[in-house]
């Protein structure tokens, strides 16, 4: 490992251990009341004894009085704040120590979004290139529909997916589907936007050095245009695919959906089970980084290849 | 320090200058001594990689030497540098485009601390030292690359600074734009009297400007020759057709070439 | 069925406007690049008129545009009211807390080495992950009301806008430091006089991205509890109650209030970075 890269390394590691510090320090006074409730109710002297007094004090001054109370704020069943450890101990039995198929089990529910995820990634991205490319061959399309392409950018179209799900619901369409949809139209759109800049991105000098072969417009495609626009496509497809992620975890919202992280975080929310939320939070975010991750390194092997990038 | 009137500027000894690189410690500077005096013009010459760049950013205390010693007016460099001692061109113009070119020459200005009716003043004198009246207002991409650089020599002078460092200044210019701009160099030197430090890859263009011309080359970056130039302080363009002048480019030629038989 | 045959003529008439439009004399004029999407746009809600007519496509399934624009007319107040709890109240806020803060901690990331090679990384990571999901808990930590909803804004914009922000205020080239360096311009000098300005295209950028991310998070986290006020709220409760046409006009309020909130933040860079290559056009 190179210098700089030691040196980065080490940092990252030290602003990770300063965030855990933080939130173990977070959690004290986010969960004392409720420790001192749980506490009063064992036996346990408090300070002050009534819980109607606590509720007007700050939770700093009460941290203080009843500094004996500190170690159970990290230890409770449904914590404001669940500490690091809890939610690590969450995520490691619900995945490696219960069976994928289980309706406990968090690898099934991740599963359950990742499978809509790429459904709807797979045909939001196939219809977006090819859009683009019509964009880019005809001149009426790229007049009438790019405009409205680039604006959808600015708008929460997320707010259709509770629409979406119960219309397709209504016509019996249920599972999977309604999700991939909403997953393929966020992913859509920067795709196509995305595909229209690469597919434009050849300088005219080298456009018309393929003017001087006398090439057809395929050949340009093909040969010029399509590589041209990799870089773009790549850049674009990582935001998609966190969009359509984040479409497939909202379409779980609505339905009252059984299975799936958006599933999970609702239930949690419902119960007041802060752990669970926790963790199909982390889920949900370790999918997102792998899924983005994947498409970087598929990303560097074609460009590598293809002689774009180094 | 004073001998005859005049006053040494710029003084090197020794001067040593490492730099240590992935692929090693880079000799950037070995052994150089130089003094420069008030008013003189003096064109450093050399390959890329002589270490011509190198002192000049020394001198600006944009670089650290890493052994001899190194004088700007008596000081050390950074001490040169905090009391602003010097002017600096970039290769590049290097303005502002979000800044008019008045406000682009006021910004050191601004720095400086100078007040409002004393920067509207400079900004006046310096645009018509460099022969750009009517083009305060303009913003640089709205000039061409000729223009921006003459604007941005007007920003290294805006100021009181008597000694002016250029770096390559003309170098992406082509040839008859910067003919003229050299002309102009020149007459604005005679007017100000400062003391130049030009580095240039171009002998006519150092022979044609300068009062000394010091002749560098690379691996390790060194002086190789330092030549006093015989020519006459009033320099029409014609000159370089002169017997002189062919001489003194031969001399330089011959020094570039010596510095590269080193090998 | 009469009605899908117009549906069918409109769109061939509205394809041969645009197409006459596209190969005509004056396709690259303002006007024909503000009346071709615009002819899209209509003959598209032309045909869904007809089509949902023509067919009988059921209200709960497809409501027509002209349903939608009468209950869209029939609920401003309401439709008011949910905008100013969702966009003004809670995107709003949150946005200006969530970039201003990042705003400021970008600078600290930006003077202090250490910081930018710690905190960037994890901020680069963060910018890319779900971040919506944090909802349910800002929910219950903030309450039911309009500060959770900005909390949640605050969470998802602060990343991204760091991230544009740090690589803005180092976007001004060595040379353009070395210069200050010549003035010996102190820190705080080069940084309004420099490096600020140098940032700003990178700092609307970021901006940009914040408006609709601002949006997202405020509506869909009223999806996780809200008082019976706002535009997810509204969304949420009209699906279950299968008033669709209520749905469509948060709908359109919610790409009127993105397409505003978004132009508004583009005219103002427009303003400042009138010099930037990208806007000189």
């Amino acid at each position: 490992m190179s210098n700089g890269a030691f040196k980065a390394f080490w940092a990252v590691l030290t602003v990770l251990a300063i965030i855990v510090a933080f939130w173990y320090a977070a959690c004290i006074p986010m969960n004392i009341k409720g420790v001192l409730t749980e506490q009063e109710r064992a036996g346990a002297v408090v300070q002050p004894p009534s819980a109607k007094d606590r509720r007007d004090l700050s939770e700093f001054g009460l941290v203080l009085t009843n500094s004996f109370a500190i170690p159970a704020t990290w230890d409770q069943d449904r914590p404001r704040l669940p500490a690091p450890h809890q939610v690590a101990v969450e995520m490691w039995e619900t995945t490696v120590q219960k069976k994928i198929t289980s309706k406990r089990s968090l690898v099934y529910h991740a599963w359950v979004t990742l499978s809509a995820t790429m459904l709807g990634f797979a045909i939001g991205t196939g219809l977006g290139i090819v859009l683009a490319v019509g964009i880019v061959h005809s001149r009426v399309m790229d007049l009438s529909v790019m405009p409205w392409a680039i604006v959808s950018q600015t708008i929460p179209i997320i707010a259709l997916a509770p629409m979406i799900i119960v219309v397709l619901y209504s016509v019996g369409i249920q599972g999977i589907i309604p999700k991939a949809v909403i997953s393929a139209y966020l992913s859509f759109f920067p795709v196509v936007v995305g595909m229209v800049k690469g597919l434009r991105s050849p300088d005219a000098m080298q456009l018309d050095l393929l003017r001087t072969y006398n090439a057809s417009r395929a050949q340009g495609f093909w040969k010029l245009r399509l590589p041209a626009s990799l870089p773009y496509l790549f850049t674009s497809l990582k935001i998609g695919i966190a969009a359509s992620l984040v479409g497939a975890i909202v379409g779980e919202l609505p339905t009252g959906a059984v299975a799936g992280l958006g599933a999970r975080l609702l239930a949690g929310s419902y119960y007041g089970q802060t752990v669970q939320i926790w963790s199909a939070l982390f889920a949900a975010a370790l999918l997102a980084a792998s899924l983005v991750g994947l498409l970087g390194l598929v990303e560097r092997k074609v460009l590598k290849r293809m002689g774009v990038a180094q | 320090m004073t001998t005859q009137g005049t006053t040494t500027v710029i003084e090197a000894k020794a001067l040593d200058l490492t730099f240590q690189t992935n692929d090693g410690p880079i000799h950037a500077l070995k052994d150089v001594n130089l003094t420069v005096d008030k008013g003189e013009f003096v064109s450093f010459i050399g390959p890329s990689g002589c270490g011509k760049t190198t002192f000049l950013r020394c001198v600006a205390a944009l670089e650290a030497p890493t052994g001899g010693t190194l004088t700007v007016n008596g000081m050390t460099p950074d001490e040169a540098r905090r009391n602003r001692a010097y002017g600096y061109v970039f290769q590049a113009a290097g303005l502002y485009p979000w800044r008019t070119i008045a406000k682009n020459i006021k910004l050191p200005l601004e720095i400086m601390g100078y007040s409002a009716a004393e920067q509207d003043e400079r900004v006046r004198n310096v645009l018509e030292l460099v022969d750009l009246e009517g083009f305060g207002g303009k913003f640089p991409w709205q000039l061409s690359g000729g223009m921006q650089q003459r604007a941005s020599i007007a920003r290294a002078l805006a100021f009181d600074a008597d000694i002016l460092l250029m770096d390559e200044p003309f170098g992406a210019l082509d040839e008859i734009v910067r003919d003229h701009l050299n002309e102009q160099l020149l007459a604005l030197w005679a007017r100000t009297e400062k003391t130049i430090g030009f580095v240039t890859h171009s002998i006519p263009e150092a022979v044609y400007l300068s009062t000394k011309i010091v002749v560098m080359s690379p691996r390790p970056g060194r002086i190789t020759d330092v030549i006093d130039s015989p020519l006459p302080k009033e320099r029409p363009l014609d000159i370089r057709d002169s017997q002189e002048f062919i001489e003194v480019a031969h001399r330089v030629r011959e020094g570039l070439r010596a510095g590269h038989a080193d090998e | 069925m009469i009605l899908v045959l117009f549906a069918f003529l409109l769109w061939l008439l509205g394809w041969w406007v645009n197409g006459r439009l596209a190969s005509g004399p004056y396709a690259d004029t303002r006007m024909v690049r503000f009346l071709a999407p615009l002819i899209f746009g209509l003959t598209i809600i032309g045909i869904w008129e007809l089509v949902v007519r023509g067919l009988e496509v059921s209200l709960v399934i497809l409501p027509a545009p002209s349903l939608i624009a009468v209950r869209f007319a029939d609920s401003l107040s309401v439709l008011w009211a949910d905008f100013v709890q969702t966009i003004i109240k809670g995107a709003f806020s949150g946005y200006i807390i969530g970039c201003g803060a990042a705003f400021l901690t970008a600078i600290a990331v930006d003077r202090w080495e250490f910081l930018r090679l710690g905190l960037l990384p994890v901020g680069n990571f963060v910018a890319a992950l779900p971040i919506v999901g944090t909802a349910p808990i800002l929910v219950m930590w903030f309450g039911f009301d309009w500060h959770s909803k900005a909390a949640v804004v605050v969470v998802m914009v602060f990343f991204p806008m760091l991230v544009n922000t740090v690589a803005g205020l180092r976007e001004a080239t060595a040379m353009q430091r070395d210069l200050m360096e010549t003035y010996a311009a102190s820190y705080w000098q080069s940084f309004l006089k420099l490096r600020l300005p140098a940032a700003m295209p990178f700092i609307f950028n970021g901006l940009k991205i914040s408006t609709t991310l601002a949006l997202i998070g405020a509506i869909v986290a009223e999806f996780f509890g809200s008082p019976t006020l706002g535009m997810g709220f509204r969304i949420s409760t009209s699906v279950g109650q299968l008033s669709l046409d209520m749905v469509w006009a948060e709908i359109v309020v919610a790409a009127l209030a993105g397409t505003a909130f978004y132009g508004l933040v583009a005219m103002v860079e427009k303003a400042v970075t009138f010099w930037h290559p990208s806007q000189r056009g």
